[in-house]
């Protein structure tokens, strides 16, 4: 067994192994996890959690999966934060900054506190990448904002009422769909499989035999 | 951070690195890998598979872990639930908001159909989020549909269902076209070519990626795309049944309130299963890189519906989990490594393998290399052996780890590892459900109207799936279902709903012999410290 530390869940005093991350030294407290918890690998946001340590005045959020516990830690998680999401076709949208100005006018309020940024669990630079939406660079939005796992911490923490994470996303899908160079050899082969061009190499490897099809497995020529 | 014994030993990786990047190890023959998976793969170890005792595939070979569950009681055995006045009504409804239970819900959307999506967790919470490696589909020049259709059901090893097969290649562009039309950023060179590279068992570069956050790039635009079209969305709700008309289609399903435990009924005229894979039943007590709710339940619905399975007696262990820091054990290391060029190396410093072999057959030779060969690298939880993950910026020039695998550099970075200038070590987790529930080309299984897609369905990949082809399943079959059932459900009349199929099933299980006390489904691992004696 690791040495032990204490750690207070929402104020309370525990006692959990060191070695533990914060999710699964609320486990080894005995909690049973419904919300906060979601991939357990940093992907997903769900665990989303603020700490400080005893005596420090500095607050740090991070992820409660990929943290782990210290002597002295205050946590408080924050499986939800209200953040503004608003609906639009993606179809219809054009990537102008008119756009941000009509969804997300709040981002004209950032008053530049760079708290956003500070408190980031993935350590993204998220006020540059306000900056860049407010101006309508949203491929430099998206490059920024793309390791964004929507957590929301930033949120939690902006004067300004802003969801950086929202706003990255329409960002990415802007770049995504309008801005980034179109991919041709993909919309030429949709095209040749719908003129039915391999519909006939397909039908004839469906039927062959399975040594037929060892052979070919075995033989293929492999790309450097 | 490595202890002083591991980085003693890294200096002799060090030592052969110049020598070791540029080998080209030869791959193994068929016969050989025969015998190597015989021997060391996890699917063939006899004493962990035991054979149902009842049911649509009485007789067939399941993991010991999923018969209990498979043979165990409903959570409304025993209990009256009143039909006649359902919470939700629905055309389509889809059980599970992963990737293919977006796209499922997108499709059926787009066909007219009212959609009700119910999830266990939050919409995205899904081992499509955490896929990181990239999504395959032949779109380049030398490259063909039919080329993807030798490699996936060869890799495969001739086990999976043509048609489904071919279905999964054929609709791979448009699988491609289709998420660039909704705005996922997929990597590209400056005049808009994808850049692609090799997956282990490829003989093209057909992986298309998002950095290593390919999956998380896909599920997130799904999502915002789902809440764009205003399709209803009720998330920590988890399905407990199907229910079914007298007719004997399926025709809903009772939920189950994950926080508050309160009983829902949804009626729907189609049923979509999106419910994913099991890696949280932990299989032979591996760990695994799969998400929180990972519980096979879409195949114990299913089976108890009268759906029969395929293929559940394979599971795939991704060749590179983490071993090493013990924070990180059984975290996916994504393929992507091993296509920019990192190769596997043992204690001495030696290569033992072509990196970009099946995943069945790199995790079974890692399994060697650790037993037999006695040539592992020793951790607190057993053994590894070193990815070599320098060798990345050797070939692809400085700057390039950060570039094309950051979620993997801020992974192993929290924990004081610069995998830039330090190897990682790796042993084969939980991964992946090769099998699943049976589906025709339509998604749908025996039970009419009950459709299932996505790695909760079976005979798409055979005994084993190559890498990127599981991104590219969840988006061709779970908008495949979402047609089907979106054309479907116009022709649909519900009639009196019932639950009799449990009934029967409880009766069987009694017939059977079977006396258990487990219920199903899982829903959520068990992790939490028994700290209460009395529960």
């Amino acid at each position: 067994m690791s040495e032990m530390v204490n750690i207070f869940l929402y104020g309370k005093k525990y006692e959990v192994p060191s070695n533990l991350t914060i999710m699964k030294a609320m486990e080894y407290a005995g909690y049973e996890l419904v919300r906060g918890c979601g991939c357990r690998n940093g992907f997903c946001g769900a665990c989303a959690t603020i700490y400080r340590i005893k005596g420090d005045r500095e607050l740090h959020a991070c992820l409660a999966c990929g943290t782990q516990v210290q002597e002295g830690m205050y946590i408080a998680t924050l499986p939800f934060f209200p953040l503004v999401k608003e609906v639009y076709n993606i179809e219809e949208v054009k990537p102008t900054e008119q756009i941000m100005m009509q969804l997300y006018p709040e981002i004209y309020s950032c008053v530049g506190c760079n708290a956003c940024t500070k408190a980031c669990t993935q350590g993204l630079n998220v006020m540059q990448y306000i900056a860049y939406a407010q101006r309508g660079e949203y491929e430099k939005c998206a490059d920024l904002s793309f390791d964004c796992v929507m957590c929301g911490v930033c949120s939690s923490r902006c004067p300004a009422g802003i969801s950086h994470p929202q706003v990255a996303m329409l960002a990415r899908r802007l770049n995504g769909k309008y801005i980034a160079p179109t991919a041709d050899h993909v919309n030429k082969r949709v095209d040749e499989i719908n003129n039915g061009e391999y519909d006939k190499i397909i039908e004839d490897l469906m039927q062959k035999p399975i040594e037929e099809l060892k052979e070919l497995h075995k033989n293929r020529e492999i790309e450097k | 951070m490595y202890s002083e014994e591991l980085r003693e030993l890294i200096k002799v990786v060090e030592a052969k690195r110049e020598y070791n990047v540029n080998l080209d190890p030869k791959r193994m023959t068929p016969e050989e890998i025969d015998v190597l998976l015989e021997t060391y793969h996890p699917d063939y170890k006899q004493e962990q598979f035991d054979t149902l005792a009842m049911g649509p595939n009485k007789g067939g070979k399941v993991p010991k872990e999923l018969k209990a569950l498979l043979e165990a009681n409903s959570r409304l055995a025993g209990k009256e639930i009143d039909l006649s006045n359902p919470d939700y009504e629905c055309d389509v409804l889809v059980v599970g908001a992963g990737g293919s239970g977006c796209s499922a819900a997108i499709e059926a959307n787009e066909a007219g159909a009212k959609v009700l999506v119910v999830t266990k967790l939050r919409m995205g919470d899904a081992n499509t989020m955490m896929a990181e490696g990239g999504i395959q589909a032949a779109d380049k020049e030398n490259d063909s549909p039919a080329i993807h259709y030798v490699d996936a059901f060869g890799g495969g090893h001739y086990a999976a269902k043509p048609e489904l097969v071919a279905k999964l290649c054929m609709k791979a562009p448009e699988a491609i076209q289709w998420l660039t039309n909704l705005g996922v950023e997929f990597d590209k060179t400056e005049d808009g070519t994808m850049v692609t590279t090799h997956g282990g068992g490829t003989c093209r570069k057909r992986m298309h990626a998002a950095k290593d956050y390919s999956g998380a790039e896909i599920m997130r635009t799904l999502r915002d795309e789902v809440l764009n079209r205003g399709i209803q969305v009720v998330d920590f709700t988890s399905a407990i049944e199907i229910i079914k008309d007298d007719k004997g289609q399926a025709a809903g399903a009772v939920l189950l309130n994950m926080e508050t435990k309160e009983i829902l009924i949804a009626k729907a005229k189609c049923v979509i299963l999106c419910t994913g894979g099991a890696g949280r039943i932990h299989y032979q007590n591996f760990p695994t890189t799969n998400h929180y709710g990972a519980t096979a339940d879409g195949l114990i619905l299913a089976y108890r519906a009268g759906a029969k399975l395929r293929d559940v007696d394979t599971l795939q262990y991704h060749p590179t989990g983490t071993a090493f820091p013990e924070q990180l054990v059984g975290a996916l290391v994504t393929e992507k490594v091993r296509s920019l060029g990192a190769k596997l190396v043992n204690i001495n410093g030696d290569v033992f393998m072509n990196p970009l072999e099946c995943r069945d057959v790199t995790a079974s030779s890692i399994i060697r290399e650790c037993s037999t060969n006695g040539n592992g690298v020793p951790t607190n939880d057993g053994y590894g052996v070193w990815l070599d993950t320098p060798m990345i910026e050797m070939i692809h020039g400085e700057g390039a780890i950060e570039k094309r695998i950051p979620a993997m550099l801020r992974m192993f970075g929290k924990y004081g590892i610069d995998l830039r200038k330090e190897p990682i070590l790796v042993y084969p987790t939980l991964h992946y459900q090769n099998g699943g529930v049976d589906v025709d080309t339509n998604s749908e299984t025996c039970v009419p109207n009950l459709y299932v897609a996505g790695e909760a369905a079976g005979g798409v990949h055979g005994r084993n799936r190559l890498m990127g082809n599981s991104l590219l399943d969840v988006v061709v079959f779970g908008r495949n279902a979402g047609q089907a059932a979106g054309a479907r459900f116009k022709d649909v009349t519900v009639g009196a709903l019932n639950i009799d199929h449990v009934d029967a099933f409880q009766k069987e299980l009694a017939e059977a012999g079977i006396e258990t006390e487990t219920v199903s489904p899982k829903l959520l691992p068990d992790y939490a410290r028994k700290v209460n004696p009395l529960q």
